[in-house]
């Protein structure tokens, strides 16, 4: 079999986008899951929702892609909060399933709502011009738009590694996901700081829906296919630790990517078919711990 | 699969059922012979087409229920059972030919096999964990329905024959349909009613309840799980295969994740880990899906809406709250 290097580099780029957007949205999950105990299948919706936020900014409002990267995080954020202080502060006692459910319901009438007001087409999101063009590399036509994504989402990944593993402010956050009452007792408000990350996990989920805006149509269903890829990743991954959850996340886009390439057919379920060996072999994930 | 049920020193004496116990017996039973004996009459007031929806979406809710309220594992991919199950019955009543009774009884067994394989993979975690592996593993069997030839892709199977039942009697005439569903129904039921109040289910509970002290008392906990998996998986599937007799077809819609979280909301809505709670369920989601039919996506903003509600201020569900409510009249001693 001979290799097309142009190909498969592209399948490959396609990969690495993919991932990023795998491992931003796997972090958030991960973040989330650790202090809040829930796992939050309104990530999906909450991409989608930053993606249209961009758009309505764009296209209502006047702003461009990088007041969208500004602004678009907060709204989220503002958005999570408000969930959160509603709807999920009311169910940490019970059964975490209950917060699984709880967010499933939200993403369907998010979903639903959106497609009401827009229907399925897709909308197109104008590629920010100054991210137009591209590089020629000799061995393949690198998009600039493409190479930004790649490069933004990993140092974001990076600096919430950082955040979380190397300051004091994170230290609180591990310590509360260890034991909340005692760190409570310390004087630290955990109440707030649960509020605060799920508003983060939220802000996180809708700067990666700005991401994919120029790239992917800007559509109600793009974030419901993506959250059951991410769960994948995340069982995979094990939400254990954050730098397991963003290594992941690349992994499996590359992994992707070369499937494409190799055995497309089997492109949109290799993730899945990995997710089913690693819990054969290691049931709490690559990073899990116990 | 070998599961021997152990008995504790005083489980030999079923007499010693306490107050609470023979009441409840008998709230199933009188609720049981209400239910059917309404069952029997209902075609007389409802389209048949209606009834058999809910019918077969009832079964396919106390499947869900099986692992859910007894066995405390929430599975978010179901829908690959129902839809898998279909496509294999749909498959073999128009292209192989097969009576409806086989074609049912394939698409059931595809269901269990399909059971084995996930089941074994899914029940290695527990908790959100599992909830995320099932609905992992039913995309991954949507997408294989999507591109696997024999399912028609994006039409799916259609103009499915009902055929003849046992070759003698023709289930184009509603009515006979209906009971034949009926009877398919009573058959889950009352096998589910079963499997519950077995040794098999005492185990299946005080799993659920404690995990850790089941093991430590001697029990393989998962070989109950898979076995209340493959058991659940079985029932979805003869649901599906029926479904897909029913109204001569057999779509993604069946194995798509929506309908995993259907099942899941009509459960809900009923009333998790109750015996008739399922079939409320399925009938009140059923009915509210061929009043808001015309609305389009408004189905899944008002199926959302119930989600929320039902989690925040409903959890018991309409016959947990029936339950609740006979238990207080009675003054529970």
């Amino acid at each position: 079999m001979s290799i097309s290097v142009p190909a498969l580099m592209g399948q490959l780029l396609i990969g690495l986008i993919n991932g990023s957007f795998y491992a931003l949205l796997s972090l958030g999950l991960a973040v989330i899951f650790g202090l809040l105990n829930i796992i939050n299948f309104t990530h999906g919706a909450q991409y989608m929702l930053g993606a249209f936020v961009a758009w309505f900014l764009l296209n209502k409002a006047g702003l461009n892609y990088w007041w969208a990267l500004a602004i678009v995080p907060f709204v989220l954020a503002a958005f999570g909060v408000v969930i959160e202080r509603l709807m999920l502060k009311h169910l940490y006692k019970l059964d975490h399933l209950y917060g699984l459910l709880l967010t499933f319901g939200l993403a369907l009438i998010l979903e639903g709502v959106f497609t009401n007001q827009f229907g399925s087409a897709g909308l197109p999101y104008a590629m920010p011009e100054k991210l137009t063009g591209g590089y020629n590399l000799g061995f393949m036509f690198l998009p600039t738009y493409r190479a930004w994504v790649i490069v933004a989402s990993l140092v974001i990944c990076i600096a919430t590694w950082f955040v979380i593993e190397r300051t004091k402010l994170g230290s609180y956050l591990r310590a509360a996901t260890e034991n909340p009452s005692l760190v409570q007792a310390f004087g630290v408000n955990v109440p707030r700081m649960i509020t605060l990350t799920y508003g983060f996990g939220a802000g996180l989920a809708g700067l990666a829906g700005v991401f994919a805006a120029p790239i992917y149509q800007v559509s109600p269903q793009m974030g419901s296919s993506l959250i059951i890829v991410v769960f994948a990743v995340v069982v995979i991954g094990g939400m254990g630790s954050i730098m397991g959850s963003i290594l992941t996340g690349f992994g499996l886009g590359i992994i992707e990517g070369l499937t494409k390439y190799f055995y497309p057919e089997a492109s949109s379920t290799v993730i899945f078919v990995i997710m089913a060996i690693v819990l054969v072999v290691r049931p709490q994930g690559l990073f899990g711990q116990r | 699969m070998a599961i021997e049920a152990k008995r504790t020193p005083d489980g030999e004496a079923p007499a010693l059922a306490s107050r609470d116990e023979i009441w409840e017996a008998r709230y199933h039973r009188i609720g049981s012979i209400g239910l059917f004996a309404v069952l029997l009459v209902l075609p007389a007031v409802f389209y048949p087409v209606f009834l058999m929806k809910a019918l077969c979406f009832a079964l396919f809710a106390c499947a869900f229920n099986l692992l859910i309220g007894y066995g405390g594992l929430l599975s978010f991919g179901h829908a690959m059972f129902l839809g898998m199950a279909g496509y294999i019955s749909a498959y073999a009543a128009k292209v192989w030919g097969l009576t409806p009774e086989l074609a049912i009884a394939c698409g059931t067994a595809s269901a269990t096999l399909l059971g084995v394989v996930a089941g074994m993979i899914a029940i290695r975690r527990q908790g959100i964990y599992f909830a995320m592996i099932t609905l992992a593993l039913a995309q991954m069997v949507y997408f294989f329905c999507v591109q696997a030839p024999f399912t028609g892709g994006e039409d799916g199977i259609q103009a499915v024959p009902r055929g003849k039942l046992f070759g003698l009697l023709p289930l184009s005439n509603p009515l006979t349909m209906y009971y034949t569903v009926l009877a398919i129904f009573a058959g889950g039921f009352f096998l589910i009613h079963r499997i519950v109040h077995s040794p098999f289910g005492q185990v299946l509970k005080a799993i659920r309840d404690n995990e850790a002290r089941a093991i430590s008392l001697g029990y393989r906990t998962e070989r109950y799980k898979l076995a209340a998996f493959v058991m659940s998986a079985a029932l979805a599937g003869l649901a599906g295969a029926t479904k897909a007799i029913v109204f001569q077809l057999a779509s993604l819609t069946d194995v798509h994740w929506g309908m995993s979280g259907e099942v899941v909301l009509m459960t809900l809505v009923g009333g998790l880990g109750t015996v008739f709670g399922p079939v409320a369920g399925a009938f009140v989601l059923v009915a509210m899906e061929s009043y808001l039919s015309q609305l389009g996506a408004w189905v899944t903003i008002v199926q959302g809406i119930i989600f929320v509600i039902c989690v925040l201020a409903f959890r018991r569900g309409i016959v947990g709250e029936l339950e609740a409510w006979l238990r207080r009249r009675r003054g529970n001693p």
